[in-house]
């Protein structure tokens, strides 16, 4: 049975639409207001209509760090989703010590904040003192992540996979359990192979708590600038500069404002999109679910 | 209250009355003659508030894709926006 739709429950939320106007919307309209003027500082704004939206949606430099950000985003969801699942189905499914354990270490890394994390990998990787760089570079592996733009890339992939796979792993494990042992009984007695066990039984599961994963997993690289701004600084040479570097060193380095501002709007266009596709699926699959 | 910091100008108070108005418009009508919601192009439920949205979404993706392809004044993009949203309204 469908439940009743009262739309006039939302006067309900109006104070925290209030706290949001305060802390998002006016914030926000600050940036549209922005992004249409020129300022120098002072209060004192010129009026320059769409020409930094222009100038920006025809950048390189926007369009580099859009296509830099697309790539690490896809790169580090390929490789954390699968890792995810697979880390979740390996863990102990009873509940005793040895599961408690498995659960705390596992997420340790989400509880380390992003700049640390940042300052870890900063001085693990280096050749000089760090244990990675020196060690690669004692086996002859010719390592050097400030130097070189791949090696950059591996690092700061390799440091959001250690740093986040974790959240993955605890959404799926959440979804694992929640599977009632009847199933498994069914799959066993179907004499179902350990893949098609996890094709029809456990994927299908975790689709829901799948969904979220990606989608907060994707929201938050796509917006990632602590780890690799404190690791590579953007560099070397422009190589990890990713669009919110890129927006800092636009906003607060050169404090070009307007054109800042614009490009913020498109980055949160881009944003709003994507995640609003996520949004809808989950949605979508949660009435299926349902039904 | 002094709200210079804020920059605003006409056409961004423009702007933002207008989204105002329509959310206020949407409400209005769904206190007025409420819509069951439906399933339309996109094979997912929207209620009249989604399908707003999806047209201002889209309509700020049109208006960004004008601007890269044939840059300012954006009327064009303006009358590409309307027959997007009347589209979205009408199927979706």
């Amino acid at each position: 049975m469908k439940k009743t739709v009262n739309q006039k429950a939302w006067f309900m939320v109006l104070p925290v639409l209030l706290l949001v106007a305060f802390s998002a919307v006016i914030p926000l309209m600050t940036v549209v207001n922005y992004s249409v003027q020129d300022t120098f500082g002072n209060n004192e704004f010129f009026w320059v209509g769409l020409e930094w939206f222009e100038e920006i949606i025809q950048s390189e430099r926007m369009h580099d760090a859009l296509i830099r950000q697309i790539l690490f985003s896809s790169i580090i969801l390929i490789i954390e989703i699968p890792l995810g699942i697979f880390i979740a189905l390996h863990m102990p499914k009873k509940n005793s010590l040895w599961t408690s354990l498995c659960l705390v270490l596992i997420a340790l890394p989400l509880l380390i904040p992003w700049n640390v994390v940042g300052t870890i990998w900063q001085i693990f990787s280096r050749i000089d003192i760090g244990l990675l760089g020196y060690s690669l570079d004692a086996i002859g592996v010719d390592y050097n992540y400030t130097q070189n733009a791949v090696d950059a890339w591996i690092t700061i992939i390799i440091m959001d996979v250690w740093h986040w796979t974790s959240l993955v792993v605890l959404l799926c494990y959440a979804g694992l359990q929640s599977i009632p042992d009847a199933y498994y009984q069914a799959a066993k007695i179907d004499q179902a192979s350990r893949w098609n066990t996890f094709r029809y039984i456990e994927l299908p599961k975790m689709k829901g708590v799948l969904l979220i994963a990606i989608l907060l997993r994707f929201m938050d690289s796509f917006m990632i600038y602590t780890e690799p701004f404190v690791v590579t600084g953007g560099g070397p040479g422009n190589a990890t500069t990713f669009l919110s570097i890129d927006l800092v060193k636009m906003a607060i380095g050169q404090f070009d404002l307007g054109p800042a501002a614009a490009f913020s709007l498109i980055y949160f266009l881009v944003i709003l999109l994507i995640s609003w596709v996520f949004y809808t699926a989950m949605i979508h699959t949660d009435e299926e679910n349902q039904s | 209250m002094d709200l210079s910091w804020m920059g605003w100008t006409t056409p961004t108070a423009l702007f933002f009355a207008f989204i105002g108005a329509a959310l206020l418009v949407m409400i209005a009508w769904g206190i007025i003659a409420p819509q069951a919601p439906r399933v339309g192009l996109l094979r997912i439920e929207t209620t009249p508030g989604d399908r707003l949205f999806i047209s201002l979404l889209g309509s700020a993706f049109i208006c960004l894709f004008w601007l890269a392809l044939f840059g300012a004044p954006l009327w064009g993009a303006l009358v590409c926006c309307l027959v997007y949203a009347v589209c979205v309204f009408r199927w979706v």
